[in-house]
């Protein structure tokens, strides 16, 4: 079986996302990666250093520098012609594309798979992750989303692929890139951090948010999230969002800061190897789930703890 | 401009869902059913767009059994002009919903489909995506900003890094994140006049779409259970615990 996997990148640095569905990739048969993009010759350099990837595939077009799904898609599709298998990051870049292709190929996607049970056997994730599917797919070809952290990373070094150009199926003049806004921070990121400082409505307002649980994050060394309600009071922006519809996270450690815990938030975090929850009330549900609990006054607790932290 | 709105009937979304204890699937039965919360947002988008006058009439749209006509009405008493169900007993997954909607869009002819970017029930974000795949036009997915204009949207989306705004040529589809909009509460008189606006019924058949599924669910079951945690007593045994994590040096 022939895969072929999508790389997620901004043109420059070949996003660890990828690494996760070269895992998954090599489950099912041998793995090719395509990079698509416009002067991206590093990210497919990259690609080709990954351990078990046996070609990567680099299509440059300047209709490609933001990934649109519309110009992506057909690219997608004629590589498809002799490959069994379509695998994308379920990222956004990757939520985006793949279902296109899979419409372009008459087949239904498998989205967001936690395992490869067989080569058309896979489990997922449904109502909010309270309940795992296993299904078997009949279409031929199959078109799969990855969720990152239930794979393990592939090595970035140790492959020694060959890169092949491609020829590109250009603008398909439907849709063009406009403008972007992407929030800047020095910390790990979300996704891939090893711990995360989370807060919630609790933190009252933004300035709280940055006074309290920047600082405890920086001191840890975590990426930061937050909850629904405190992207949605201001507190931070939105792709800080850590649930069923912001981001999956899974890191060693997970500190839940006045969030009570609803299921559509330990949709995307309830695979942390260790929840810690701090919270004054000691019936949230988030209690459900910690492994380690702390009741009381986060305005109290959180500055003690920074203040007590090594480092 | 027509605009054409998607909705779906699934579990409502603070109703924690049970397994059933023979791995079929999730227990449905006594559960209380509501509209998808993003297709909510998505018929709020398209009421505030004939309120700015940049639409004429909504449509709005729904696949599954007849209680669906309930959530139909819903999105009547919000201010959908009028309905149709595609009535049918069977689970139709995205795919063959996709293939409906673009022979209901055929019809209907709409500048705008715009649906939100997952159900809450499978969680497979890819209606939208498919449908216009299979339409040959552009999507604008996980919106957080819709701006009309002539003949071309612009589409703010919420992306892993933060916002990208692309612009779309219409017709095109667009699937709503969750902040685009707060959806308003149908009002009383609303809901009575919704009683009296068109509702058609059809059936797959209709449109000639084969709903057969292509995935076959061998089994539902639990996710694993975490264990239970300990409740520790103040600051000092936190950092504690962090160092015995590795966390701390």
């Amino acid at each position: 079986m022939k895969t072929l996997v999508l790389a997620d990148h901004d043109n420059k640095v070949l996003k660890d996302a990828t690494l996760s569905v070269v895992t998954a990739a090599a489950k099912l048969g041998e793995v090719h990666v395509l990079v698509a993009g416009n002067n991206c010759e590093l990210v497919a350099d990259h690609a080709a250093k990954i351990a078990g990837v046996g070609l990567v595939l680099l299509a440059e077009d300047a209709a490609y520098e933001h990934e649109l799904a519309e110009n992506v898609a057909p690219l997608i599709v004629n590589l498809m012609s002799d490959r069994d298998a379509f695998l994308a990051p379920s990222t956004s870049t990757g939520k985006n594309v793949a279902p296109r292709v899979a419409a372009l190929l008459d087949v239904m996607q498998i989205s967001d798979i936690l395992s490869v049970e067989g080569p058309d056997t896979f489990t997922r994730p449904i109502y909010a992750g309270n309940a795992i599917a296993t299904v078997q797919s009949s279409d031929a070809k199959k078109v799969i989303t990855v969720r990152g952290t239930a794979f393990e990373k592939a090595a970035r070094e140790g492959g020694n692929a060959q890169v092949e150009k491609i020829g590109t199926t250009g603008d398909a003049g439907l849709s063009s890139f406009v403008s972007a806004e992407l929030s800047k921070s020095e910390r790990p990121e979300l996704t891939s951090a090893k711990v995360i400082v989370s807060g919630g409505r609790a933190l009252q307002n933004g300035e709280n948010f940055h006074a309290l649980i920047e600082p405890l994050a920086d001191k840890l060394k975590a990426a930061v999230g937050a909850s629904r309600a405190a992207v949605d009071a201001g507190y931070v922006p939105n792709d800080y969002q850590v649930g069923q519809t912001g981001k999956i996270v899974a890191p060693e450690v997970y500190i839940a800061i006045g969030i009570s815990g609803a299921i559509q938030h330990l949709a995307g975090m309830k695979d942390s190897k260790t929840i810690i929850a701090i919270n004054k009330d000691e019936d949230a549900p988030i209690f459900q789930v910690a492994d380690i609990g702390l009741v009381g006054d986060l305005f109290k607790i959180v500055p003690e703890l920074t203040e007590k932290l090594p480092g | 401009m027509k605009i054409l709105v998607p909705v779906k009937r699934v579990i409502d979304y603070n109703v924690k869902p049970r397994v059933k204890p023979d791995g079929t699937g999730v227990d449905l039965s006594n559960v209380k059913m509501s509209m998808n919360p993003f297709d909510e947002i998505a018929v709020e988008e398209a009421i505030r767009l004939k309120e700015k006058g940049a639409a004429t009439e909504i449509v709005a749209v729904s696949i599954g059994p007849a209680k669906a006509q309930e959530t139909l009405r819903t999105a009547l008493a919000m201010g959908a002009d009028r309905a149709i169900l595609i009535q049918t007993d069977d689970e139709v997954e995205p795919l063959a919903v996709a293939k409906l909607l673009k022979a209901v869009a055929d019809e209907e002819q709409p500048g705008l489909v715009i649906l939100g970017k997952q159900a809450i029930d499978d969680d497979s974000n890819q209606t939208g995506q498919m449908l216009a795949a299979l339409m040959g036009r552009p999507q604008g997915t996980f919106a957080s900003k819709v701006d009309v204009s002539g003949d071309s949207v612009s589409v703010t989306r919420e992306v892993d890094g933060g916002l990208e705004t692309v612009s779309l040529k219409t017709p095109a589809i667009i699937t709503t994140d969750l902040r685009l909009n707060e959806p308003r509460y149908a009002s009383l008189p609303n809901i009575m006049k919704a009683k009296s606006k068109p509702l058609t019924q059809k059936t797959p058949a209709d449109y000639g779409v084969d709903t057969t599924p292509r995935l076959k669910t061998l089994k539902v079951a639990e996710p694993p259970k975490r264990q239970a945690g300990s409740k520790i007593a103040d600051v000092d045994e936190l950092i504690t615990k962090l160092k015995n994590l590795g966390v701390v040096a």
